[in-house]
């Protein structure tokens, strides 16, 4: 079988923040009424996780469960388990009205890193980035510059951020322009 | 620039997230309708001064159809309301009543 291949090869830029491409990641999209139990019982049987808040993710180790829609959650594995993954889950949603793809191979993923990684991505997005309202663990959709991307932060200082492939090479440079030594705002100190 | 509260997911989106989908409200007439009444379904449109419901998606955030009440002359948004309805609360008719007394849009008052 071929190996996996990120859309950049691991690009990585240095400046007030540093843009990382990271490797191909499993990602599994689950849509379904995720009010009912079986959809909750489906996540917990293959990732060992709880469903996510609006607007929230839950994860541990390489796993993750973020919130995407009222109806619908993106679920994160290694991209080897994927497959299987999904597998698993359709089988546990036989009978239930359900929609499991594996999606692997659709998004790009960066990560952004260092203390002010916030305002880099703040510079491109209308969601509210402030510290108040952007806590760790919040996985938000939105749009940086011209195209639809997903902001998650992992902690307080690191960001990921999620786009579709296509768009990989306008979302690094994009990234980049925005954490380049000398743009720096200084509006939430540290 | 207008922003608008995302029933759904409770973000307040901003315009730049959002897709416009026109007037809201709108009925389709039956497949024994009159040309006259498809003609209306299509290409009439109310484009009023003043109180207006629309169509939103939020475009870049959850993805979900929604409904808004807005004044097309201030910007002033009366509120939102999820898609599955056909026509709006009752709750956000009388808000808007209390701020524009006498409105009326299509049957709406």
């Amino acid at each position: 079988m071929s190996e996996p291949a990120s859309a950049l090869g691991g690009a990585v830029s240095e400046g007030f923040a540093r843009v990382e491409e990271m490797p191909p990641r499993g990602m599994i999209a689950l849509r379904g009424d995720l009010g009912s139990g079986a959809v909750k019982a489906a996540v917990k049987d293959a990732l060992s996780l709880d469903l996510p808040g609006t607007w929230r993710a839950t994860d541990a180790g390489e796993a993750a469960v973020c919130w995407m829609a009222p109806d619908e959650l993106l679920l994160m594995s290694s991209y080897a388990q994927a497959p299987e993954i999904a597998r698993k889950l359709g089988h546990f949603l036989a009978g239930e009205h359900h929609l499991v793809a594996d999606m692997s191979d659709a998004r790009s993923l960066f990560r952004v890193t260092g203390l002010d990684a916030r305002e880099a991505l703040a510079k491109l997005t209308p969601a509210d980035l402030s510290p108040g309202a952007f806590t760790p663990g919040t996985f938000r959709r939105t749009r940086l510059a011209q195209v639809p991307a997903a902001i998650w932060m992992r902690d307080d200082t690191v960001f990921e951020v999620l786009c579709f492939r296509s768009a990989a090479r306008y979302m690094f440079d994009l990234l980049t322009e925005a954490a380049a030594r000398g743009g720096e705002v200084g509006f939430w100190p540290d | 620039m207008l922003i608008l509260h995302c029933p759904y997911c409770g973000v307040d989106a901003d315009e730049t997230e959002l897709a416009p989908g026109g007037e809201a409200h709108l009925v389709r007439r039956g497949p024994e309708a009159s040309e006259d009444a498809f003609h209306d379904y299509l290409f009439v449109r109310e484009n009023p001064r003043g109180v207006h419901f629309e169509r939103w998606r939020h475009a870049a955030g959850c993805g979900k159809w929604f409904h808004a009440a807005r004044c097309t002359v201030t910007m002033e948004v009366f509120g939102t309301y999820p898609a599955q309805v056909t026509e709006p609360p009752a709750d956000l008719l009388a808000a808007i009543s209390a701020k524009r007394p006498g409105w009326r849009w299509r049957d709406f008052t």
